[in-house]
């Protein structure tokens, strides 16, 4: 048996209602767990994006690739591994205004792990930190020995190093 | 075939006219050349029924006496006719009575439009009466779904619905309409969907792999072709036909596949899978090259897939790019529609008669007839089986008849004995296994091809699920034969509870009503056998009699079903006895 390995996928399509059920559906009821999801807009006008990560076998994948560009509104679905991506997630603490000051250490903190201060006020402040998973994790750990008041991490976004051609295939569609 | 009646009624309605979305729907309906439909009113639903009054002339609404029953109907009709199938519900139980049959359509690859009335766009989300999320609850039973809440989304909505249940590979479509888009006046004005940017319903074919599978079965010794119903829905019989002749092949059907060349053409040999015939079960791990034609390796058919045709390359000709790779390797898949793929590999092919090959196929019948079929269709105890049942209506109907089964031994039964000379004639729950299809399903065949005789076959089990449909065949006049195989038993459990459960027969038998009072009370022509001497006069009556019929046929109570593949056993390892 091949081994479990992480892929994101990104499936391009139409910005119709009722797509992401379709989408969902067709992993649970494999029961595959999707490690993060993310969906927006894309490049193209009307053409919407989801970027999802999932831990499974290469041939599993596949099938799925097949299932998901069956969907009549799926205008192309694609896989990648790790190295074939440039991808990031980004993510927002919220930890009590006073630590700021009281501890010298976050700020080093802060400064080091290049996230940005979103917003100081009286009782709290926020930043914001945009990277890989590893990056927000270390960043969670550092911050958890002072306390955390919130914490919440977005699901991934990537975009390949080779080129997806979208725009042809949606012209090829129309021909 | 069909094309010309549907191009006749759906012209592009060019001029605008203000209208309500119900009348709208059914102006749609019109459009698609849709002049029957199937359904069941209710609140949600009744601006549309309203309407439907005014057009009772141009489009025929069949009450059904459960929309499960209509759902069926609508399969019937469009497993016969080649056309999509309609059925219509109220919100709420009424769009839930339709999923089964939805589900059924879905993994059958049946062209089935369903619409259901949904509460007021105001009321969705709040739990109101009869609301319940159809769109969400038929997602994954359906080919594509979508709530309508504006009536001017009606027209476009319809058109594409259509376009996609019967374009690539068909399945069926959900449309939810809210009661308020169903009142509202719109400018209406219809154009049918020639296309949706996302979906390609036909792969390309590709010449290279073509060209590949063609020297594959040109230079093969053993080549097994196993086709299913991708050659009905592709209207490709004749292109079949003429490939298998041409290059000699001994052919095997899935049960979806049979009826598309006559169980008498010499090159049929017969249908794979888990009662499926002795030979092409066997020597699918002997044939060195599978070819597989408009199916898709169903586990019923391949049995265990480890020891699954190891031996052989596999060359799959598909519609649906998903089907390639998801259970058996394909070592060539050919994309595209079967009738055009098969018209482009014909000259390809070289003449071949593969001689030897084939008297294996009849070696292996002939064990297969001394010790299953025989004692089938010429049994010599007492009790009536199912087998000679469908023997005498062969006989009676010269194998012209459709065959409507229902699910259990009498369906195993009806497909491996019943003799089919037209396509689409075998028309059965394959992948859903439904009981109480067969019914409801036959009086869609019915309606839909009222020139044919019409048989339905069903147990004592499965005919009561939908039994109420007798209603509906009463009030519509619809000419159906049922046929109604009594062994007292849910008989194909009680094998199972037989072969696997040590006779432990928990919950499988059945204490049954009059049957004939039953379809007496209904008005329905009835009668009962339960002798071989009165059986032959019987079936003469029911095809002699212009109405409705219904026969019961008392047959053994404890017969079983051979071969048999036991579930997770190899195809090879098929059982005899
Ligand atoms: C709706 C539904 N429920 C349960 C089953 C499981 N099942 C398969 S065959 C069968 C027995 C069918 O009995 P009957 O209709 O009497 O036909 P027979 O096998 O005796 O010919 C059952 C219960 C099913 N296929 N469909």
């Amino acid at each position: 048996m091949s081994e479990n390995k992480q892929y994101t996928v990104s499936i391009y399509t139409e910005n119709n209602i009722g797509l992401l059920n379709r989408i969902s559906a067709i992993f649970q009821r494999r029961h595959m767990n999707v490690e993060s999801l993310n969906t927006s807009p894309s490049e193209i006008d009307g053409v919407s994006r989801f970027t999802l990560v999932i831990n499974i076998t290469e041939s599993q994948m596949k099938k799925i690739i097949g299932q998901i560009e069956k969907q009549v509104e799926v205008i192309k679905a694609f896989y990648h591994t790790e190295d074939e991506i440039i991808y990031q997630e980004s993510c927002l603490f919220k930890i009590k205004s006073e630590l700021l000051f009281d501890e010298r250490q976050i700020q080093n903190i802060i400064k080091e792990s290049n996230a940005r201060i979103v917003t100081v006020n009286k009782e709290f402040f926020a930043i914001e930190k945009s990277g890989r998973k590893e990056e927000i994790d270390l960043l969670y750990r550092e911050l958890s020995v002072f306390g955390i008041m919130q914490f919440t991490r977005s699901g991934r976004i990537a975009v390949t190093k080779d080129e997806m051609k979208i725009s042809t295939m949606l012209k090829a569609f129309q021909d | 075939m069909d094309t010309k009646t549907i191009q006749n009624n759906t012209k592009d309605t060019e001029t605008t006219e203000r209208i309500s979305g119900s009348e709208a729907v059914i102006k749609c309906l019109l459009a698609e050349g849709v002049d029957i439909l199937y359904g069941y009113p209710g609140g949600a639903i009744m601006p549309v029924y309203d309407e439907l009054y005014k057009y009772q002339d141009k489009i025929h609404h069949v009450l059904s006496r459960h929309e499960q029953g209509a759902a069926h109907a609508a399969q019937g009709y469009a497993r016969i006719s080649g056309k999509v199938g309609v059925a219509m519900a109220t919100s709420g139980p009424g769009a839930t009575n339709l999923i089964t049959g939805i589900a059924d359509a879905q993994i059958d690859s049946t062209p089935l439009v369903c619409i259901t009335g949904q509460v007021g766009s105001h009321l969705l989300g709040s739990d109101a009466f009869q609301e319940t999320d159809i769109v969400g609850i038929s997602t994954p039973v359906t080919k594509w779904n979508h709530q309508i809440t504006k009536a001017s989304e009606i027209p476009e909505v319809f058109a594409k619905a259509f376009y996609i249940a019967k374009s690539g590979r068909p399945g069926p479509v959900l449309i939810d309409i809210t009661k308020d888009a169903q009142i509202e006046l719109f400018d209406f004005k219809y154009k049918k969907c020639k296309g949706v940017r996302s979906y390609k319903p036909v792969p390309d074919t590709d010449e290279n792999s073509l060209k590949a599978a063609a020297e594959l079965i040109n230079n093969a010794k053993k080549p097994l072709i196993v086709w299913g119903q991708g050659i009905i829905l592709g209207k490709a019989e004749e292109e079949f036909k003429a490939v298998i002749e041409k290059a000699g092949i001994p052919s095997a059907w899935t049960i979806l596949g049979a009826s598309a060349i006559p169980t008498s053409h010499p090159l049929n040999v017969g249908m794979v899978g888990m009662h499926g015939n002795y030979a092409p079960n066997v020597l699918t791990n002997e044939c060195d090259v599978l070819i597989a034609i408009g199916m898709r390796f169903d586990d019923r058919v391949t049995g265990n897939l480890e020891t699954y045709a190891k031996q052989a390359k596999i060359v799959h000709f598909e519609i649906d790019p998903a089907e390639v790779d998801k259970n058996v390797k394909t070592d060539i898949a050919v994309l595209g529609d079967a009738k055009t793929s098969l018209t482009e590999l014909l000259p390809l092919l070289h003449p071949n008669s593969h001689t030897d090959w084939h008297q294996k196929f009849k070696d292996l019948y002939k064990i297969e007839y001394e010790k299953v079929i025989k004692n089938d269709l010429h049994p010599t105890k007492e009790g009536l089986t199912m087998g000679e049942v469908l023997k005498e209506i062969n006989i009676q109907t010269k194998g012209e008849a459709a065959i409507v089964s229902d699910v259990g031994q009498h369906q195993m039964i009806a497909c491996r004995y019943a003799e089919f000379n037209t396509t689409k004639s075998n028309i059965t729950s394959g992948g859903l296994g439904t009981m109480g299809f067969a019914l409801p399903a036959a009086i869609g065949a019915k309606m839909a091809a009222p020139e044919r005789e019409v048989i339905m076959i069903a147990g004592d089990g499965g005919y009561q699920m939908n039994i109420q449909e007798l209603g509906t065949i009463f009030q519509q006049k619809v000419p159906v034969k049922i046929v109604v195989l009594n062994n007292e038993f849910l008989g194909m459990v009680r094998q199972w509870q037989q072969l696997f459960f040590e006779k432990r027969y928990a919950s499988t038998e059945m204490v049954n009503p009059d049957f004939v009072a039953i379809a007496k009370g209904y008005h329905i022509e009835a009668q009962k056998v339960s002798e071989r001497k009165d059986l032959k006069a019987a079936i003469k009556e029911m095809i002699d009699c212009k109405g409705p019929y219904f026969l019961e046929v008392r047959v053994e109570k404890e017969d079983n079903v051979f071969p048999m593949i036991p579930t997770g056993a190899s195809v090879s390892d098929i059982r005899l006895e």
